[in-house]
């Protein structure tokens, strides 16, 4: 349904128009009809994104946490550490506070992204003029993926610039770490928020899908901070592993443990759940009332 | 064309619409009427597909609304005038829905100009007065010049002037060709503006007709008949004469009576003959609203009722009267039943077969008699004992069905305290 039909210049003509010799009058407007497709729900999505000003707020302080805790820090360990202490680390790992911090934003505006239609009953006339509701959902997701996704890379690749400039006793950074620093974690932030979206999508409350995510975020790691019991030890371990702050962390390679996701695994995990989360949304869409 | 077949749609043990059929044509403004909480909006929104129908189904065009192509260009509608995002400016709200219909933006500035709000164009909707919203609604409705149009209470917070201009913009809407639906509690709107209506009341079908049908069925005259106050036996004895001559009488809230069926020549000689002296012999047509306010008081779910403050006035002074309660103030509508000719089958077609709905969650008990009223307590304003309508015999009497106790004003009587003499 999302892709490009060819353009049709007439689609069949409801039976009013197409039976002849009906008692009925009609009225066919001068307006050329054209068969609406994903790229329309595409451009109608970028305008109600860039057109709110959570948009402006969330990304704003998105940006500011990221630069500003990203340079506060390298400045910071500039100033303070020895060169020695420093000798070994990645210079790009120091991204990760600033990071860490700036999704809460990143989930705020996929939440909103969705859920805010459901607060001011505006899905009810974005879903008559486009019935067709997965199209609505999937030009929500692209158009959000792809802000969220250029922003995050934006700023973690200034922070990134600024830290191997400002800290000069530390290692020269491998171009796969370049690569993981910058675009991975983007990557990763954005499909968070687009998991963001598509809870918003289905819980369809602002507030009440933004508690979940930011849950989501801490939880874990919070729960398993207070796991003393021996027998919770591998639970612990597991919840330590995979919590959201740890995932991101695996992307500058300083994780809290040896074992659990390394590499790219994050990745691949979020976007698994998203993937999943996404096809439930999409079938509670079509089939729940508006 | 809009065609609703069987609709029912049911929210838990709720049901907000029952079996509704009905048929909206090209060509005419048709008028959606229910009392609050009545289904309207419920309809409405199966009509646009948000909703799915518990049972039945509705097409436009003969096609659901979510299979229909072109679905915006062929059907605009306006539900709620706030369903807008409060950050967004007008203009780009309206750019928004375009660009997802597939209309060019010059269309926006053009109807952004027909509903009179180019020079807000820029300016956050949630600055919007309720009329302003109403208009923004009324312009993304008009976005994609559909054949089909619904409107959701759409004179909702409009100043004189946007109440003339959204009747005019109907007409004219209908007037092209297009069909028009637009809903409404109020009976005077939609008696200037629609050619047809439909009635509903607590989810099911009570009325649907053309306006001059319903003109014709609805406000058939009365006369007000008066005897003088000092003499009350007169009046029984009126009250006795007139039905014995065939006519149909119906104590009013004042003590005067009401009566149809008989010309007022007759009335007078009537009186003449058993020597009654009258104060007050006067023509009457009964209103449109108050045919709609009958035909509907039985179908009501938010009914006021007397602001009684009990426990909190001062005890009277001995010898004080409390003050007579206001007529019409805080009481159960009191309407005389319609004219005794259309007490049969009805012009009610759509109920009019009893076999129709044999599962009615709303049917009453058999209907009560107005005569029932005694002629001698006129002036008790009979809060509990409303006339059911007799529209209402369409339904099954269900002699074995318990009586459902949403629909039994009844039910109400022991517990409703708006009789004066309670109060005093």
């Amino acid at each position: 349904m999302s892709t490009p039909q060819p353009p049709m210049p007439q689609t069949a003509a409801p039976t009013w128009q197409a039976a002849p010799g009906q008692p009925f009058p009609t009225y066919t407007s001068p307006i050329p009809v054209v068969r609406t497709h994903l790229g329309h729900a595409l451009a109608s999505e970028w305008t109600k994104i860039r057109s709110v000003r959570s948009t402006m707020w969330t990304l704003g302080v998105f940006v500011v946490l990221v630069v500003g805790i990203g340079l506060a820090v390298a400045a910071l360990i500039a100033a303070n550490a020895a060169e020695e202490s420093l000798a070994g680390e990645s210079p790009l790992s120091f991204g990760f506070f600033g990071l860490l911090l700036g999704t809460i934003c990143v989930i705020t505006l996929g939440v909103l992204t969705t859920a805010s239609e459901y607060g001011t009953g505006m899905i009810r006339t974005t879903m008559t003029a486009c019935p067709t509701r997965g199209r609505v959902l999937a030009a929500k997701a692209i158009v959000f993926f792809a802000v969220a996704f250029t922003v995050t890379l934006v700023s973690a690749l200034l922070v990134a610039l600024a830290d191997v400039a400002m800290l000069d006793g530390a290692r020269e950074p491998s171009t796969e770490e370049w690569l993981k620093g910058t675009v991975g974690i983007s990557l990763y932030i954005a499909l968070l928020g687009l998991l963001s979206l598509v809870v918003g999508s289905v819980i369809r409350h602002s507030a009440g899908a933004i508690t979940i995510m930011i849950g989501l975020l801490l939880a874990p790691l919070v729960i398993a901070l207070f796991m003393f019991a021996e027998s919770l030890q591998d639970l612990q371990q597991a919840l330590f592993e995979y919590s959201i702050p740890n995932q991101l962390s695996v992307f500058y390679a300083q994780s809290l443990s040896e074992s659990g996701p390394h590499g790219w695994d994050p990745l691949w995990i979020m976007l698994g759940v998203t993937a999943a989360a996404f096809a439930g949304a999409w079938a509670l869409l079509e089939r729940r009332d508006v | 064309m809009i065609e609703a077949v069987g609709l029912t749609k049911r929210y838990g043990d709720k049901t907000a619409v029952y079996n509704l059929s009905f048929q909206v044509r090209p060509g005419a403004v048709t008028g959606f009427l229910g009392p609050n909480g009545s289904g309207k909006s419920t309809t409405m929104r199966m009509i646009l597909g948000l909703d799915n129908p518990t049972a039945g189904h509705v097409t436009i065009g003969g096609y659901p609304y979510r299979r229909l192509p072109n679905a915006p260009r062929q059907v605009g509608a306006l539900l709620d005038a706030k369903a807008v995002h409060g950050g967004r400016s007008a203009r780009n709200h309206l750019l928004s829905l375009a660009q997802l219909a597939g209309i060019p933006a010059r269309r926006v500035d053009e109807v952004l100009g027909v509903v009179g709000l180019q020079d807000v164009a820029g300016r956050r909707s949630k600055g919007f007065s309720l009329g302003m919203g109403q208009r923004l609604g009324i312009a993304a409705a008009l976005l994609g010049d559909p054949q089909v149009l619904l409107f959701d209470e759409p004179v909702n917070g409009l100043d004189p002037e946007g109440i003339h201009w959204v009747r005019n913009l109907m007409k004219s809407l209908a007037a092209e060709g297009r069909t028009v639906f637009v809903s409404s509690h109020l009976m005077s709107e939609m008696a200037l503006t629609a050619d047809h209506l439909i009635v509903i009341g607590r989810g099911q079908l009570l009325a649907d007709m053309s306006v001059k049908d319903f003109i014709a069925a609805n406000s058939a005259g009365f006369a007000r008949v008066r005897t003088p106050d000092t003499e009350p036996q007169l009046r029984e004895k009126l009250a006795g004469a007139l039905t014995e001559a065939g006519g149909h009488v119906l104590p009013e809230q004042d003590g005067a009576l009401r009566v149809t069926g008989l010309p007022l020549p007759r009335i007078s000689d009537v009186a003449h003959a058993s020597d009654v002296r009258l104060w007050e012999l006067s023509p009457h047509q009964a209103s449109l609203e108050e045919a709609y306010m009958r035909m509907t008081q039985g179908a009501v779910d938010y009914r006021s009722t007397a602001d009684q403050k009990a426990g909190l006035q001062q005890p009277l002074p001995p010898g004080a009267q409390p003050p007579m309660p206001v007529p019409g103030q805080g009481q159960s509508g009191w309407y005389a039943p319609p004219p005794p000719q259309q007490a049969a089958p009805g012009p009610y077609g759509a109920s009019a077969d009893p076999g129709a709905a044999p599962a009615n969650p709303y049917a009453q008990p058999a209907a009560q008699a107005p005569q029932e009223a005694p002629a001698s307590q006129a002036p008790a304003p009979q809060p509990a004992v409303a006339p059911a309508p007799p529209q209402a015999p369409a339904q099954p009497p269900a002699p074995a069905q318990p009586p459902a106790p949403a629909a039994a004003p009844q039910d109400a009587a022991p517990a409703a305290p708006t009789k004066p003499e309670e109060a005093r």
